[in-house]
């Protein structure tokens, strides 16, 4: 059976889906993916489908369909949770798939409103490259709701009057402390076992300080030394999944040169969505040389938190934790880097109760900013998720990427549930840390 | 086709959120498992009985075409719209609206995905037998619409024998409700099998009543590898003709174990040239621990080369693994591949196998073989990549070829996937003209109009078959098969 040199014809349709068309014909159409696709299971329609997304996004990279309004609003509205990578037979990578059809949606899609590309290009190119700019914006969100300002926003019905009022829901309380990375090192407990660098993000560094100092401690008190490089900055993921394929390589540059300054073992990362980008990074930057052999040997590093510290074997904690809880699979953490077991057993390694609910792995909904963008079906999710986590008896659901954090203890609040969401380092952190404190 | 006052229609039957006309909406409603894709004019996501009758009634007053669709998981091309018209997708139907251990039976909506139900069943310690390959994402009424089968259908048989009542809109939009939730009847005419395997050309099913059993808590697990073909068939043989009834007997050949090898390189099958995968199962622990050591008895002294039994589940889904990765195995090797559902007198699968191992290297495409041993349906993959100018012909003549093999061994075209427009061109050469007759007299007393699955089932060129497979709908008709840039 010889080789037989195909015909080589021009794709008729957008460049950005002429690099995953073979991707694209990985598709047999088995229609597994639906099994597992929160979109589809919500609307049981083939177009909010996986199969769907990738038969409408063949039809116009081979020219049979046009970019069309309802040709966008469908691939929009995937999650890009990758659940259904997960489980196809076929090797189909939807992400990837996604973020080209984002791409090629940017490029040919009639423009958006001016008020919204404006704001985009305010959050894209201004704010979440620049992390010193990112802190800035922070600090400020702090002081609004530390003020009594938020408060009075919120009475006042001025925040629904604006159409902010969603978008004002989902802010997280910003920590006190940011983490700014120059280069800092938490020194190893006892004999050092491995060296690792951690990957520090922007909303986990400033909404999310202490959940990153957690991170370091229990690194730390694994026998891990942690250094925060300078210079990292954002993974690029919202950048990416929002079709600034640009930009979100350009981050990728920045945080590849920040880390090669670095002789750790492991760059370790707290946050599920952030560290399916960093492992992404050699995909994104295959076509550019001079970065493809670097990005290579960066993704060899990267390791979630949960992964590494089961791969070394977590000690004995100091502190035995008692307690019922639950786990929420974040999908950039199940679905993207194929880590689930690694979670429980940490959680049941210091001695907590795991219950497992229904579901744990289908998209909370919060899926980076798809919460805002679309508030219907992110709802639809968020109780889902919620219903099932209550089901268990647990006190807290642990979960380990900051946009599920956000989604759940806003879903959890607003409901008036009495369910604790915390991250995984936290939660550790309670177990290893060389003093009790009040409320950890 | 579907003219502007019909769809507003439609969007006041099932309101406007569930009629999809816009372009790529119409893509998403344009194929199934096969590699065939047509767009409907329109696509409806009814949710009750009620809405599928109107919307019947008012397609079969304007005789415009109903394709009804489930899961589109099948592999006979049944839910393309070859005739535009309306695509009906019943996944929204999706209750179990009753499953009584009393009565023993389950009560089910058309969208009901197979897995569904067996988990359903399981945790009332029943057991709903049939398995198709696809029973994660197989809906119930596409089961009932090709009778679906599955390993398990040698001990349990395929999903007519557990269908004991069904919901079915006529094509005009009145509602028929054959058989019910009694075990047997003897009332008339068994309408309600005549409906199972009519792949939406008499109906639309949109409810079931499917018989249950109990559950058969223990089970275990046998792989056999063989050095020849004709020793694994023998083995078959000797198992079935020594009292056993294992409830499954699955083949791989020598290409398959291959390709699997290839997929799985660091627990490859043996490399032998056929492998057996036999499963008992039962209530008691020991007497299906006696089966499968019977089983593996007689294996040993069939001349099988390697035996290994497992109970654990664990170790159980290692012995299955091989099988399982057939799948996704295969479609790594070529990008394109027309999976066969022959089904021969048990006795003739060496023949059978043999026959195909000629055609392969006849056409030059590689055709590995794998299946349900025991009943003697094996599904011949041919495969292939559709972009190489010239193979689509080769692929068409070792298609026929096989068909042709399998009819003049005694056997039929296909065993649990349907007919649908893929196979249609071969039902002449299967079927005599009498049964033929019979089947379209059914067809015109049920669906006068004809807009039932159109294109479906019967042959549309009896007297000469060639170009046949090229002439299934594509979309790459308007646009040359492209490589990547």
């Amino acid at each position: 059976m010889s080789e037989t040199t195909l015909p080589r014809v021009t794709l008729p349709g957008p460049p950005p889906l002429h690099a995953e068309y073979a991707n694209l014909l990985q598709c047999i159409r088995c229609g597994l993916c639906l099994s597992v696709c929160p979109t589809y299971q919500l609307t049981l329609l083939e177009q909010e489908s996986p199969r769907g997304r990738i038969a409408m996004a063949r039809a116009v990279a081979e020219g049979h369909l046009a970019v069309t309004p309802d040709f966008v609003a469908h691939e929009e509205s995937c999650l890009l949770c990758e659940a259904c990578t997960a489980v196809c037979p076929a090797g189909v990578r939807m992400e990837e798939l996604g973020v080209a059809v984002r791409a090629a949606i940017a490029q040919q899609a009639p423009p958006r409103p001016r008020l919204a590309r404006l704001l985009q290009w305010l959050a894209f190119r201004v704010v979440f490259p620049d992390l010193r700019r990112f802190r800035r914006q922070a600090r400020l969100l702090r002081w609004y709701q530390r003020s009594g300002l938020q408060a009075l926003a919120r009475r006042s019905g001025l925040l629904k009057l604006l159409g902010l009022a969603t978008i004002e829901a989902y802010l997280p309380p910003i920590d006190a402390a940011f983490v700014v990375p120059r280069g800092q090192v938490w020194p190893a407990r006892g004999p050092e076992r491995h060296h690792t660098a951690l990957f520090a993000g922007c909303v986990m560094s400033t909404a999310f300080a202490e959940t990153d100092r957690a991170t370091a401690r229990v690194l730390a008190a694994n026998g891990c030394r942690v250094e925060l490089p300078a210079s990292q900055g954002c993974c690029g993921a919202l950048h990416a999944h929002g079709g600034d394929v640009a930009m979100a390589r350009e981050l990728a540059r920045r945080n590849i040169a920040a880390f090669e300054a670095s002789a750790a073992e492991t760059i370790v990362v707290n946050a599920a969505g952030c560290g399916a980008m960093l492992k992404e990074y050699a995909h994104l930057l295959a076509d550019d040389p001079p970065w493809a052999d670097r990005a290579r040997a960066f993704v060899r590093r990267v390791r979630d938190f949960t992964e590494l510290l089961a791969a070394l074997g977590p000690r004995e904690p100091p502190r035995r934790l008692t307690g019922k809880v639950t786990y929420q699979d974040p999908c950039h953490l199940a679905h993207a880097q194929r880590v689930r077991a690694q979670p429980r057993q940490l959680l049941r390694a210091v001695g907590l109760e795991l219950v497992e609910m229904k579901e744990s792995d289908l998209c909370c909904g919060s899926a980076g900013i798809y919460n805002l963008t679309h508030p219907t079906t992110a709802d639809q999710l968020q109780a889902r998720k919620l219903a099932h986590a209550l089901a268990t008896g647990a006190e807290v659901i642990v979960t380990a990427n900051p946009g599920c954090l956000i989604q759940l203890q806003a879903g959890a609040a607003r409901r008036g549930l009495p369910l604790q969401v915390r991250h995984i380092a936290d939660v550790l952190d309670d177990a290893y840390r060389e003093e009790a404190r009040d409320g950890a | 086709m579907v003219p502007e006052p019909v769809r507003r229609e439609l969007r006041a039957i099932v309101g406007p959120a569930y009629v999809h006309d816009g372009p790529a909406e119409l893509i998403a409603y344009s194929y199934d498992g096969t590699f065939q894709q047509q767009r409907p004019d329109v696509a409806v996501s009814p949710r009750t009985t009620e809405e599928v009758a109107q919307i019947l009634a008012l397609a079969h007053a304007h005789a415009i075409p109903v394709v009804p669709r489930g899961a589109a998981s099948g592999l006979a091309g049944g839910v393309i719209p070859l005739a535009g018209g309306i695509v009906l997708n019943l996944a929204r139907m999706n209750r179990i609206l009753d499953l009584s251990p009393e009565d023993g039976v389950a009560v089910v909506e058309a969208g009901v995905i197979t897995a569904q139900l067996q988990a359903a069943a399981e945790a009332r310690g029943l057991f709903y037998p049939p398995d198709p390959a696809s029973l994660n994402q197989s809906s119930l009424g596409g089961n009932v619409a090709t009778n679906a089968g599955g390993p398990r259908c040698l001990k349990y048989g395929a999903t007519r024998d557990y269908v004991r009542g069904l919901t079915v809109v006529l094509a005009d939009g009145r509602v028929l409700r054959p058989g019910g939730r009694v075990l047997k009847q003897s009332t008339g005419y068994q309408l309600t099998q005549l409906f199972v395997g009519s792949e939406g050309t008499l109906g639309v099913v949109t409810e079931i009543i499917l018989r249950l059993l109990p559950l058969p808590r223990e089970r275990a697990t046998a792989r056999l590898a063989f050095a020849s073909l004709d020793a694994a068939a023998e083995t078959v043989t000797t198992l079935l003709t020594a009292g056993l009834l294992p409830t499954a007997i699955e083949l791989l050949d020598r290409t398959t174990i291959s390709l699997v090898a290839d997929y799985l390189p660091d627990r490859p099958p043996p490399p032998t040239d056929a492998l057996l995968i036999v499963e008992c199962d039962g209530t008691e622990r020991a007497a299906v621990a006696a089966e499968i050591g019977r089983v593996a008895e007689l294996a040993r002294h069939s001349g099988a080369l390697e035996v290994r039994v497992a109970t654990a589940p664990a170790e159980r889904a290692a012995l299955w693994e091989a099988r399982r990765a057939i799948s996704p195995a295969l479609g790594r090797l070529r990008p394109n591949k027309l999976g066969e559902d022959i089904v021969v007198p048990r006795s003739q699968i060496p023949a059978m196998v043999r026959r195909i191992t000629a055609i392969s290297a006849e056409v030059g495409l590689p055709i590995p073989v794998f299946g349900h041993a025991g009943d003697g349906n094996l599904h011949p993959n041919i495969l292939f990549d559709r972009r190489v100018p010239g193979e689509l012909e080769r692929v068409e003549r070792a298609a026929g070829a096989i068909f042709e093999a399998a009819i003049a061994l005694g056997g039929t075209l296909s065993g649990e996937h349907g007919i649908g427009s893929l196979k249609r061109e071969f039902m002449a050469a299967r079927l005599a003209p009498e049964e033929l007759w019979a089947m379209r007299a059914l067809k015109q007393a049920l669906d006068p109009k004809g807009i039932l699955n159109p294109g479906k089932l019967f042959p549309t060129r009896p007297d000469d078959r060639t170009g046949w497979l090229a002439a299934l709908p594509t979309l790459d008709g308007v646009v040359p098969c492209s490589t990547p840039a």
